[in-house]
């Protein structure tokens, strides 16, 4: 019961951060819409892209970009919470967190759980700007993608959350964007099909297969389409649960970043 | 007896399922391939003679005929045992035909020769041969069996032909290559695509007269590849489709406004199309993709595109 009332506290704290921020919903909408509505337009292939799974016919570019987007809203959100991991830190309201009895990995995952939810809003949010703009799934294929957006958001969120207990303070946070989110984004199937990233390299190739993200984008571009693609599912899962571990123990202030940080101010 | 009720039980499972049959004849491969309507998957592939284009049925379905160009020849295949039985007499380089509503005349298009050939399908002789203009290609026979009209490419004319006399009566001039012709279900109207020019063309049946020109733009596309060719016809008046050639698109037109209500996406070259029994479903031969799109006629959308032959070509439906 403690843990339920826990875990709302921290949903609820998550969420009123995130409608009180309103320009984090904008933001967060605004980034993948430019990609879709400008990027989009110069890349649309009107004449049609060639069919992979899991279409079943001839698809523009715009149609295929929608789930890497998804995606980018899912790894953004992820790095966002990160951000504020360090934020709560540095302005000691962490510390209130962690000083509850209950114990730290389960309050670190609520919070990751927390963070999940808000990039499915976010995604949801987005996937019905992109059916305005005419680009429509099944209404299956809207329910079918829930579990594989949660997902994928959770992997991306304990990547962020394990990534954060590595940042010593804010400022650090444009690290991150270079040395991780925008590679991940570029070497993944999110901007393009990894055949034609095969065309022009074989080893990018490679490093776009065994990314992540990539699994993370076919998890839902599949479940948007009402097919699962087991083998993405394992690999997001699996990444998930290393992640939320390394997370864990990035947290444990006998091991990870506390006694780092402890030696660094020392 | 036990034999006979389970056929009987098929029989009339097949019947509730209403699964139609899509023949497609593939240009470079020299085969028929055989979709299933149902499960909208390749499930048989027949050898035929030389760079089938045109195919059509014959009213009850028991014969396949196929317009084997290279073979210069019209085959004729038997339906339930997918043998070709024999060839027609029908000149040189045949690539589209109609065949006339009493079920016997066919009339073949005759490239090469400028001339359409009429051949009885069942004394298996030539009747006659019709004068007309340069590289004649589309054929269709009006419902009620009086015109019979061709398209030629070059001369870009839709040629009348007076079906009990197999006589040219009255040219009308189109756009630049016609390729395609298709009469309204009440044969009051005639629609002509035209390659070249772009264009669909309404013709009038009793004033022989254009009455309405259509044209097409297809936002990213350049408006040379918008080449319109095969075009079909809704029974209950409500849509035309036309193949639009290498801009890869069909295009849905309002068929009493005439205005163009949307551009469906489909595999590259579309060139063909044809119903399903029900016209629920509408399906396309992309010649440069290898594949057969499948559009629901209802929601207007491509639901599928499946693999087929090399350059498929034509297609024929039994239900």
């Amino acid at each position: 019961m403690t843990f339920w009332v826990a875990f709302l506290g921290i949903t609820k704290r998550e969420l009123l951060r995130f409608f009180q921020q309103r320009a984090r919903l904008l933001s967060a909408l605004v980034r993948p819409l430019l990609w879709l509505v400008v990027f989009a337009a110069g890349f649309r292939a009107a004449l049609g892209i060639a069919i992979i799974e899991p279409y079943d016919t001839y698809i523009t570019y715009d149609v295929y970009i929608v789930p890497g987007l998804a995606g980018i809203i899912m790894l953004f959100n992820g790095m966002q919470s990160s951000l504020s991991m360090v934020y709560d830190r540095e302005m000691g309201s962490m510390k209130v967190m962690l000083m509850s009895p209950l114990p730290r990995p389960f309050l670190l995952i609520a919070r990751l759980m927390a963070g999940a939810i808000i990039s499915v809003l976010q995604v949801y949010a987005f996937l019905l700007i992109a059916w305005l703009l005419d680009i429509e799934m099944t209404a299956v294929g809207y329910i079918s993608a829930v579990p594989a957006i949660f997902l994928a958001a959770l992997m991306l969120g304990a990547l962020g959350l394990f990534l954060s207990s590595f940042i010593k303070q804010l400022e650090n946070f444009a690290g991150v964007m270079n040395f991780v989110v925008f590679p991940m984004f570029f070497l993944s199937s999110a901007l393009y099909p990894l055949w034609k990233m095969r065309e022009s390299s074989e080893v990018l190739y490679w490093i776009s297969e065994y990314n992540p993200f990539t699994h993370a984008v076919e998890l839902v571009r599949f479940a948007l389409y009402e097919q699962m693609n087991a083998e993405a599912a394992v690999v997001t899962l699996m990444t998930a649960v290393v992640f939320s571990a390394l997370a864990i123990w990035g947290y444990d202030p006998k091991k990870g970043m506390f006694r780092r940080q402890g030696k660094g101010a020392g | 007896m036990k034999r006979m009720l389970a056929i009987a039980c098929l029989a009339s499972l097949s019947q509730l399922s209403l699964a139609d049959t899509i023949y497609v004849s593939n240009e470079k491969d020299d085969t028929l391939s055989v979709i299933d309507s149902d499960t909208l998957e390749v499930i048989k592939t027949i050898e035929v003679g030389m760079r089938p284009r045109g195919i059509i049925f014959n009213q009850d379905y028991t014969h396949l005929y196929i317009c084997a160009s290279d073979s210069d020849a019209v085959q004729v295949m038997d339906v339930a045992t997918g043998r070709i039985i024999h060839n027609l007499p029908s000149g040189e380089d045949p690539e589209q035909f109609a065949l006339h509503t009493d079920n016997r005349r066919l009339y073949i298009a005759n490239e090469d020769d400028a001339v359409v050939t009429v051949v009885d399908t069942q004394k298996r002789s030539v009747d006659a041969q019709i004068d007309v203009g340069v590289e004649p290609e589309g054929m269709a026979v009006s419902p009620d069996g009086k015109w019979v009209i061709n398209t030629s490419e070059t001369t870009n004319m839709l040629h009348w032909i007076d079906a009990a006399t197999n006589e040219l009566v009255a040219n009308t001039l189109v756009g630049q290559r016609p390729r395609h012709v298709e009469f309204t279900k009440d044969g009051s109207l005639l629609w002509a695509s035209s390659e070249i020019g772009g264009t669909v063309s309404i013709v009038d049946v009793e004033s022989r007269r254009i009455i309405k020109e259509i044209s097409f733009r297809i936002p990213g596309v350049h408006r040379d590849k918008v080449q319109p060719v095969g075009i079909k016809l809704t029974d209950n008046g409500k849509y035309a489709f036309v193949a639009l050639g290498p801009s890869n698109h069909v295009a849905v037109i309002d068929a009493k406004t005439y205005e163009v209500i949307d551009y469906l996406l489909v595999g590259r070259r579309v060139w063909q199309l044809a119903f399903a029994n029900d016209q629920k479903l509408l399906f396309t031969t992309n010649g440069v993709s290898g594949d057969v799109s499948v559009i629901d006629t209802d929601d207007l959308k491509v639901i599928k595109t499946l693999r087929v032959g090399r350059y498929p070509w034509g297609l024929a439906v039994k239900p």
